[in-house]
């Protein structure tokens, strides 16, 4: 069974078909990207899957089911994490405690128990801690756990931030762009965590508009266009699908 | 644990402050430390909620005030008249009525200190409820305005309604005794104890927020005020955690309300008036936000000297400038500029974080 189902997914904004009719599969354990020009509607499909806006019609099955009218954080507790194309730190924060709120959905302390430092909240909060310098480990930021998020450099918040998400411990990742803003270096660093974090067993969607990642990483790739689907297929292959080239490489 | 021993220097300094002042024969001054004290009560409430959680409310006033009225026009409004209705008799049964005389030695049935206490908390919690639930989908300004507008509608409610007073609002407001030998009361003889019971308060209500601030619920909030759609992702239940703070701040306010109330005797419309609201606010920008000691330090030296009456007749407008002058040179409160600055300026840890970035 595939992960992650999309069947005949639809978003109109007004009079505009930002996505129109697309389907698609993630299976598990794969790197699956979405490409497309500007506007072709890879962020739409992106919030419509994560529960940031219902989708017209069509639907999103997610382990089998449904996610119509569910919300964000109900999503993201059924095991689904997502990035921001422009980071969202949480300002203010550490880098640590920036992981450390990913590690919600994985611990239950409330306003009640929070207040009277209840001893059963003593263990889940050093649990918390402890997953959340690994993953920092993990994604090579350890040194940078006590500064404020918001002031590290833009590639060092993407890996913050990819920190945070896995801290749910996600089976499907959904990255919006996570190549966005970064020098081909810190794209190339981003390309290699990625495919650290696809090792780890995770699931992997993106969406990209970095051409050299997505044929680097991707095990398949979606080509949207004006919101409609116009190629699925492997990296190889989609290099030479002359629409693809047509459309998104240009004529040449 | 950590907590408890932060709150141990505070502790130190109000017995120190108790001591100075009976040794200086200046006893008076813990009447207005004692005020202040409640007052305070009701802004780390408001801190954890602007300043951790970026829920504005120019509302809180009302909270405090729904606290404050509730249980004076509880302990003091007799109940004769409705005494074969329903919800008396159910206090009465529940043995929450005393029976007494009034001044002119006309019979009365009030109900005791204790349960109009629970009575008022648990109805401003539950207003807090209601009004929070639509209200807190709004944000910025508009949570504001509309935080403002339940603000004056409890102030014209307070100054228009009969049983509340009107413009005299609710005096004779008799002594709370909490248990045997300790009543919340003006009375020259409790001066010394409810300076206690008032601070033994806040700090109890400082050591909660500190714990909970610093929890999986506080980093929580704190997400929320970074980025509300980013915590929403992390699996934050965001609308329920902004309204769960709300009524908390609430209840904080309102257990202000009903501590002073019966501490002062009375309560009066002006202790719902919008000007309060605002210097709630003032005091918790000027403590830097999102930060309980600033608010707490702040929230009792301006507090203080208000009621000392330092400010006289321009009380409002010292408020007033002091939340301009804050959002203009000291976003981040009062002791961003001095403690802070200067200590990262001596250590230089400005300069290692720009080498630790290259």
């Amino acid at each position: 069974m595939a992960l992650l189902e999309v069947k005949q997914l639809h978003k109109r904004f007004g009079g505009l078909h930002a996505v129109n009719d697309v389907s698609f599969q993630v299976e598990p354990g794969q790197i699956k990207a979405v490409i497309g020009p500007n506007g072709a509607g890879k962020t739409t499909l992106f919030n419509m899957i994560s529960g940031t806006f219902p989708a017209t019609s069509g639907a999103v099955l997610f382990q089998g089911r449904e996610l119509r009218g569910k919300k964000p954080f109900q999503v993201a507790s059924l095991g689904m994490a997502r990035t921001y194309q422009n980071i969202k730190m949480f300002s203010g924060m550490t880098a640590l405690e920036n992981v450390m709120v990913g590690r919600h959905v994985q611990s239950h302390a409330g306003f009640l128990s929070s207040m009277f430092h209840m001893p059963w909240t003593w263990k889940e909060e050093l649990d918390i801690r402890e997953k959340s310098m690994e993953l920092l480990a993990l994604l090579e930021i350890e040194e940078h756990a006590h500064t404020e998020a918001a002031s590290l450099a833009f590639g060092q918040q993407r890996a913050v931030e990819l920190a945070r998400a896995l801290a749910l411990e996600p089976t499907l990742l959904l990255l919006d762009e996570p190549a966005a803003g970064l020098n081909i270096y810190e794209t190339a660093e981003v390309g290699r965590l990625i495919t650290k974090i696809r090792d780890l067993g995770i699931t992997v969607l993106l969406v990209e508009h970095d051409m050299s990642l997505v044929m680097d990483i991707s095990d398949e790739i979606v080509v949207l266009c004006f919101g409609e689907k116009i190629a699925e297929d492997l990296p190889t292959a989609i290099q030479q699908n002359p629409e693809v080239i047509k459309i998104y490489l240009g004529e040449e | 644990m950590k907590k408890l021993l932060s709150i141990l220097p505070l502790l130190v300094v109000v017995i120190g402050v108790h001591l100075l002042t009976s040794a200086t024969d200046t006893m008076y001054y813990l009447t207005q430390m004692t005020m202040s004290a409640y007052y305070s009560l009701l802004i780390i409430g408001l801190c954890v909620l602007m300043g951790y959680a970026g829920q504005i409310s120019l509302g809180h006033a009302g909270f405090f005030a729904i606290g404050g009225y509730l249980s004076a026009a509880l302990t003091t409004r007799s109940l004769i008249p409705y005494q074969d209705t329903l919800p008396v008799k159910l206090l009465d049964s529940a043995g929450f009525l005393l029976a007494g005389q009034d001044i002119y030695g006309d019979s009365l049935l009030v109900v005791t200190p204790w349960a109009a206490c629970i009575i008022a908390v648990v109805t401003a919690a539950l207003i807090a409820v209601a009004i929070g639930i639509p209200v807190l989908k709004l944000k910025g300004h508009y949570l504001a305005m509309a935080t403002l507008g339940f603000g004056i509608i409890v102030y014209r409610v307070a100054l228009a309604c009969e049983y509340f007073g009107e413009a005299d609002g609710i005096s004779e407001v008799p002594a709370f005794m909490l248990f045997p030998g300790l009543s919340v009361s003006g009375n020259f003889g409790d001066r010394v104890s409810n300076y206690y019971i008032a601070w033994g308060l806040l700090l109890i209500g400082m050591v909660l927020l500190l714990n909970l601030m610093d929890s999986r619920v506080g980093r929580a909030l704190r997400g929320i005020h970074g980025s509300e759609e980013a915590a929403d992702a992390m699996g934050v239940n965001t609308a329920r955690f902004k309204l769960q703070t709300f009524v908390l701040s609430a209840v904080f306010a309102a257990i202000a309300g009903v501590f002073l109330t019966h501490y002062n005797g009375g309560i009066g419309p002006s202790e719902a008036g919008v000007m309060k609201s605002v210097r709630y606010v003032a005091i918790v920008a000027v403590g830097g936000m999102a930060n309980l000691w600033g608010t707490l330090l702040m929230g009792i030296v301006l507090n203080f000297l208000s009621l000392r009456g330092v400010f006289g007749s321009y009380d409002d407008a010292v408020f007033g400038l002091i939340l301009i002058l804050i959002m203009l040179f000291a976003p981040n409160g009062i002791l961003s500029i001095n403690v802070r600055y200067c200590l990262k300026q001596l250590t230089g840890r400005n300069k290692q974080d720009r080498e630790g970035e290259v």
